[in-house]
């Protein structure tokens, strides 16, 4: 029924397995450095949370795979290609989405359209067949609709599907918002703090989500990316609990530095971070 | 679901939104032998006003660049189709595409600076847009006839020409229509989503996938390109071009329109073109009576009224309802809706 072509699934001969490479990344801020030498690999095949306290560069490192910002010295790669210099636009058509910390939802638009905006890449209208809209237009607007229906059902959005999103509470923008990236069909999701602000049922529900999304959900659903699920996931996360339930693999920063890395028991035990996250005694 | 998807993103869902489209239409057609020149004039105006704010919108309200050198490239599409019929005798028809090509241009290369500024300092941009372009008019004094004005001919077709004002209203009311429906048609597809993202989160517009650059230019190319097709029509409606018929307090008000009738949406816009030009010809109704009433302050009370009156509706409706007419229409329509059973307003 869905004759879309999508940028989904990757093409398998990943070079070691490796979807996202972060090299040597610095990045600062005038005098204040954000980032130091910040290694990282996001296999095929995993969930990678990166946690530390709070200003630990965590979101800086987020925005710079995410090409908003640019590290002043080394290299993102994503499946073997240098995305250092890209646009945030150029990055997001490669097949990385992202959520934000603070939700960058369009305020102005209902719940359906924010996730329809995101089928922007895969949409191949201008203003001229657009101000027409009869024919070309119309007919793709229907078939990513069908897309955009499955996304929101997925989620468990129905019921809001026309409320305009600056009307709607915050664990529901946050859960839109997902929609959104899902929405692009992306090969990698970084999730920054997609559970901030809520209360654990809502927590329960997103890791619900994420897993469901990293598993896939089979021939049920006709979306690629609902079909096959998302294989690698960068989720920033404060909540341990959850983070050490749902990582097969942690990164810890702290003041712009990779201070561990591991499985959640070896980074449960681990005495950097303890220290890190509980103070020098 | 196929047929629910189709019936939800068409412009007339019920049969009625056909019917009052077709009554519009019909009223459009069969009214003009019954009104007065003076009557005829306003709507013709309207209809202009209509033309001109829906590119504003499109800019404004759906990309969310403010912009107020409108009424500048307005300018520049008026002294282009003035030029090439009166100069060059090129037929209106051929020279009012290229009047809105004209303008369109002239404001991709005003809204490059929106590539790297935004809020205030764009504003300034296109500030300074409307003083260069009216002052451009004036120093090619040899093509466009300077601060003398330049006279220019009535639109034709065949045999038809269009020259009363009954016959004027109905080439404006044609364009007027279809410019709704081509506003309406840019703001719901892929485009128009793109300039909504724009407008409410530029870093998460660009984190999915919407190249910036490309977007607002075409915001401000098209929004121009509305411009530039009303100033063309109110050349013509006149037969006359001067510069003084694109005061820079115009893209105010044009932006008041836009406040009153509800930003980002294209209903919105007519809904507003119409209440702030009505608004105009209530003023000059009352100030008269007014200004007898007050013969101390008589004077000046004339001339100062209209530009009070609508300081403090624009005043108003930022204070009490800034998200327009249009906004608050739907609210009552959804309150009778659900009466007796709705306690609050509902979103």
């Amino acid at each position: 029924m869905l004759f879309i072509t999508t940028i989904y699934p990757s093409g398998m001969n990943l070079e070691g397995g490796i979807r996202l490479k972060v090299h040597d990344v610095s990045l600062s801020f005038g005098g204040v450095s954000a980032l130091s030498d910040v290694d990282l690999i996001l296999k095929d095949r995993e969930i990678l949370a990166v946690i530390g306290p709070n200003g630990a560069g965590k979101t800086a490192l987020l925005n710079c795979i995410s090409g908003f910002y640019k590290p002043w010295k080394g290299e993102i790669y994503f499946e073997g290609k240098k995305i250092t210099k890209m646009r945030p636009d150029q990055i997001a058509k490669l097949g990385i989405a992202r959520t934000f910390q603070n939700i960058g939802l369009y305020t102005g638009l209902t719940v359906f359209e924010n996730v329809m905006a995101a089928r922007h890449i895969y949409m191949s209208q201008n203003l001229i067949t657009d101000a027409i809209f009869v024919g070309p237009a119309k007919s793709e607007e229907l078939r990513h609709r069908g897309v955009v229906e499955e996304i929101i059902d997925f989620l468990e959005l129905s019921p809001w599907r026309k409320k305009v999103v600056g009307s709607l509470p915050y664990g529901l923008r946050k859960r839109v918002e997902l929609a959104r990236a899902l929405a692009l069909e992306p090969r990698i999701l970084l999730l920054d703090e997609p559970m901030a602000g809520m209360n654990l049922e809502e927590k329960e529900d997103i890791a619900r989500f994420i897993l469901e999304i990293f598993d896939g959900q089979g021939e049920s659903y006709e979306t690629h990316v609902l079909k096959d699920g998302i294989k690698s996931i960068i989720l920033v996360e404060h909540d341990m609990g959850i983070v050490m339930d749902l990582a097969e693999r942690i990164v810890v920063l702290d003041f712009g530095r990779k201070i561990a890395e591991g499985k959640p028991e070896e980074i449960r035990n681990d005495e950097k971070v303890i220290r890190a996250y509980l103070g020098e005694d | 679901m196929e047929q629910l998807y189709k019936k939800e993103i068409s412009l007339f869902k019920e049969k009625k939104d056909w019917f009052s489209f077709l009554a519009l239409v019909g009223l459009i057609a069969v009214l003009p032998p019954f009104l007065s020149d003076r009557i005829l004039t306003i709507f013709t105006m309207i209809g202009i006003a209509i033309v001109s704010v829906h590119g504003l919108n499109l800019l404004t309200g759906y990309c969310g660049q403010v912009s107020l050198g409108h009424v500048g490239f307005m300018a520049v599409g008026a002294y282009i189709s003035a030029v090439l019929t009166s100069k060059s005798g090129l037929s209106f028809w051929i020279a009012l595409p290229l009047a809105g090509l004209g303008a369109g241009v002239a404001g991709l290369i005003f809204g490059l600076p929106s590539l790297r500024i935004k809020g205030f300092y764009l504003i300034m941009s296109t500030v300074a847009a409307h003083f260069i372009v009216i002052w451009l008019v004036i120093q090619l004094h040899d093509i466009t006839g300077g601060s003398d004005g330049l006279a220019v001919p009535k639109p034709k077709i065949g045999s038809l020409v269009f020259n009363t004002k009954a016959k004027y209203f109905y080439l404006v009311s044609f364009f007027a229509i279809i410019s709704t429906i081509v506003a309406h048609n840019i703001a719901r597809g892929r485009v128009g989503r793109a300039f909504i993202a724009i407008r409410d989160h530029e870093i998460a517009a660009e984190v999915m996938g919407i190249n910036l650059w490309i977007y607002k230019l075409q915001a401000f190319f098209v929004g121009c390109v509305y411009a530039g097709v009303a100033g063309a029509l109110l050349v013509h409606y006149f037969g006359f071009a001067s510069v003084d018929q694109f005061p820079f307090i115009d893209s105010v008000w044009y932006l008041a329109m836009l406040i009153v009738g509800g930003m980002g949406s294209t209903f919105g816009a007519v809904v507003g073109a119409i209440c702030l030009k009505l608004l105009d010809e209530l003023v000059t109704i009352v100030g008269p009576i007014l200004a007898k009433a007050f013969p101390a302050v008589a004077a000046q009370f004339a001339a100062s009224l209209s530009l009070i009156v609508r300081g403090v509706i624009i005043a108003v409706f930022l204070i009490f309802e800034p998200r327009g007419l249009l906004h608050r229409w739907d609210l009552v329509k959804s309150y009778f809706r659900l009466w007796p059973f709705s306690t609050e307003e509902t979103d």
